[in-house]
């Protein structure tokens, strides 16, 4: 491209390089100089990123900035993909949060892993998930992508196991891989699908290419917006494949924030607002997107109603929060799906170091059961958490509150399957607002609950991060719908401004003023329960109604799986695959195949006596018969001379 | 002259060739079933100097000196590994104390 220099493959390039270096040499480097390798290169990143947005906010480049003259990966035939860089303001956007709420969270870290055993390692795989975080959202074609949706997947699971010590956080991460497999597996047949059809998997020539066909509907691509649903709920943590992201918890708390929270689940929605021009075309596939993601956010919100666990209510809320953006691109309203990604990533990132940095007050202590009373004791922590608190549960001015809204409103208008997903949005947001002021009563407030806690605010390191999330979590959100949503024009399509669009200035306003009543109905309940009232939830599940065990148990999902799925492939790998295919079959070929070589040998090693009369004797017996063989014709043919008579 | 002329006629060819025949068999089953290494190693002498028998018999038969000369190259090779074998030989009896074929069978791993 002419004009300044973006330095975009250095994006992804700079973290794999703090990777490799922390990887492969960390064990040996002292503390400080691996820290500072994990800072410079997501720094470095976001810096580039940074003076990308700078020269387009300044008009020094248009959007999109395609690489030219990128390495080229594959060519065979027609097919061709390379590793170009795409920048336009989708991922320009998606860029941004990755690279800066990803340096923000490495920044707290240092402070939150400075005692563990495996520092070096921690941050080599952090850096790794960076490198094929920005892959996934800069590539150009699918391929190139669905390399970067591997590999974050990779470094996922390598996180979530980073206690691997621990049994459950290992099996967390095997669980997490192998969701994440089902997801993948569908996106792979998505993009062979793609490939048969439109013989690329270049993003620009598909989407000219459907545009220059206009009659081209449903069929073919509704079944390729399908498979790639399929992937996207794996990734992005959606009804039915969900079940990974309340484990994966068991990852330390920075990684639960930046994978579990603010990107890598996110990855699905972009994936899906990436591709939305096959979405388009496919009304089925978009209303199953739409279902789909509001059933999940108002079955994970369910759940976290009752969680105990501070990180799970936070992990529910997150898959609840994810259905929302799935929601709006369901509606087709995908930059409001991607205002409200970027909102979610501010303050959930920030909820979950919040709690991370409750969880290091207390020493380890995850049980909301066991806190209570540390609004004066780590009073940072407090304030910064009360800021997302509210913002999540969707109260003005702050971001969520713009983000969610605009979901909502773009729902509410589309249709009478919108009115419908619009209420389940709305109830969705009561229970949001029900749930995070429970974690809040139940965490901040009354008297602490255990008396061994000697909490203490945590450094400067944690909090730093803490304040900045804390900060655009209140303002994250002003940049304003219309304006977020003009920026994308380009990529996503305009979006209906409630502004221009004839009674939308009432409606959004009914709707915005129902969203609040319904967040600060959510605040009324849980302060009458957790505050006024002190409920404390219970240890022992068999005094609660049936619905609250229900809740608590999270539908039997886990069970549900494990009885209908895990045990039957379980049983076929046993029974058929170990035992018969294996051991019968192939063990079976493989034993007569030695068997037969084992007999052989045994007959010919008799051969190889070492006597070296045996071998003359073999000799002499072969000239004797060789010999015979000669001389036969003449010592019996006809015309053969007679070495016994007289000669000639 | 007269009388040797006469022997040379009553002994045909075929005569010697059998008892260069018998002498190579002789050789070759004195090799295989003799457990000695001398023995052994007289055998291999025997054979290749039945065939030498033979050579000198074709020689004198087809009146060409060829074969003739190639009973010496035969007896130069015998020589040479006569002395070589009995070398080896010796360093075999002083590694392994015996002469015994059966016993020396290095070949095997």
């Amino acid at each position: 491209m002419n004009g300044p220099l973006l330095f975009l493959p250095l994006i992804p390039l700079v973290p794999f390089v703090g990777f490799l270096l922390n990887g492969l040499l960390g064990r040996r480097l002292p503390k400080a100089l691996v820290s500072t390798i994990a800072l410079v290169a997501p720094l470095i990143s976001f810096l580039i990123v940074v003076h990308a947005a700078f020269l387009v906010w300044s008009g020094t480049i248009a959007l999109p900035a395609v690489e030219q003259g990128a390495p080229e990966w594959i060519s065979i035939g027609s097919l061709h993909v390379n590793f170009g860089s795409v920048l336009d303001p989708l991922s320009l956007v998606m860029l941004l949060i990755v690279t800066g709420v990803g340096f923000l969270i490495h920044i707290y870290s240092v402070g939150y892993m400075h005692e563990e055993e495996g520092y070096w390692r921690y941050f080599a795989y952090l850096n790794l998930f960076l490198f094929f975080m920005t892959v996934l959202v800069q590539a150009g074609n699918a391929l190139v992508m669905f390399v970067g949706w591997e590999g974050v997947g990779l470094a996922s699971y390598l996180l979530i196991g980073f206690w691997f010590q621990k049994t459950s956080a290992a099996d967390a991460g095997k669980k997490a891989f192998i969701v994440n497999r089902i997801g993948d597996f569908g996106f792979l047949i998505g993009l062979f699908l793609l490939l048969a059809n439109f013989g690329t998997l270049t993003f620009n020539e598909i989407a000219s290419k459907i545009a220059a066909s206009p009659a081209m509907t449903g069929g073919v691509l509704t079944a390729i917006a399908l498979c790639l649903l399929v992937g996207a709920t794996g990734k992005s943590a959606q009804l039915p494949l969900y079940v990974w992201l309340p484990d994966a918890m068991e990852g330390p708390t920075p990684v639960s924030a930046l994978i579990h929270a603010a990107t890598m689940v996110t990855a699905g929605v972009y994936m899906i607002a990436r591709t939305h021009f096959i979405f388009d075309r496919s009304p089925f596939a978009l209303s199953v997107v739409a279902i789909v993601g509001a059933a999940t956010a108002i079955f994970a919100a369910t759940i976290g109603l009752v969680q105990t666990d501070i990180k799970r209510v936070l992990a529910y809320s997150t898959v609840s929060q994810l259905g929302y953006m799935f929601l709006g691109c369901g509606v087709a309203a995908y930059s409001a799906a991607i205002f409200h990604l970027m909102t979610h990533a501010f303050f959930k990132a920030l909820l979950f170091l919040a709690a991370g940095s409750v969880i290091h007050a207390l020493g380890g202590e995850q049980d909301m059961r066991k806190m209570g009373g540390l609004r004066k004791k780590i009073p940072i922590t407090f304030w910064t958490m009360s800021a997302a608190v509210f913002a999540i549960a969707g109260f003005p001015p702050l971001a969520a509150f713009f983000s969610k809204d605009a979901i909502l409103y773009e729902a509410f208008q589309h249709g009478s399957l919108g009115k419908l997903l619009w209420f389940v949005g709305i109830t969705t947001a009561l229970l949001t607002s029900i749930y995070m002021f429970r974690l809040w009563y139940l965490t901040f407030f009354s008297e602490s609950r255990d008396s061994q806690a000697h909490p203490h605010e945590s450094s400067w390191l944690m909090l730093g991060p803490l304040v900045i999330l804390a900060l655009l979590s209140i303002g994250g959100g002003w940049i304003g719908m219309d304006r977020f949503g003009a920026f994308l024009a380009p990529v996503l399509g305009p979006t209906t401004d409630p502004s221009t669009a004839p009674g939308g200035k009432q409606l959004d306003l009914i709707l915005s003023g129902l969203a609040v009543a319904v967040a600060l109905l959510g605040l009324l309940i849980a302060d009458r329960v957790y505050r006024r009232k002190a409920a404390i939830p219970p240890q022992d599940l068999a005094s609660m109604p049936a619905s609250y065990r229900l809740l608590a148990n999270k539908y039997y999902v886990d069970e549900i799986y494990g009885f209908a799925i895990v045990k039957p492939i379980l049983a076929l790998s046993k029974y058929l695959l170990e035992w018969v295919v294996d051991v019968a079959i192939l063990g079976g070929i493989a034993w007569l195949l030695a068997g037969i070589a084992m007999l052989g040998g045994a007959i010919l090693q008799r051969w190889q006596s070492g006597n070296l009369r045996s071998y003359a004797a073999w000799l002499a017996l072969g000239a004797a018969v060789l010999l015979a063989f000669v001389l036969a014709p003449y010592v019996f043919g006809a015309n053969g001379i007679n070495l016994f008579g007289a000669g000639h | 002259m007269n009388s040797l002329h006469l022997v040379q006629q009553e002994v045909p060819l075929t005569w010697y060739l059998l008892l260069s025949a018998v002498l190579f068999c002789l050789g070759v089953v004195g090799f295989l079933i003799k457990r000695n290494l001398i023995t052994v190693f007289m055998s291999i002498e025997l054979m290749l100097n039945a065939v030498n028998l033979s050579f000198v018999t074709f020689a004198h038969q087809w009146h060409q000196v060829r074969g003739q000369i190639f009973v010496f190259f035969v007896m130069m090779v015998a020589a040479a590994e006569a002395a070589v074998g009995l070398a080896i030989i010796i360093a075999v009896f002083r590694a392994r104390a015996t002469l015994a074929v059966d016993r020396i069978d290095l070949m095997k791993l």
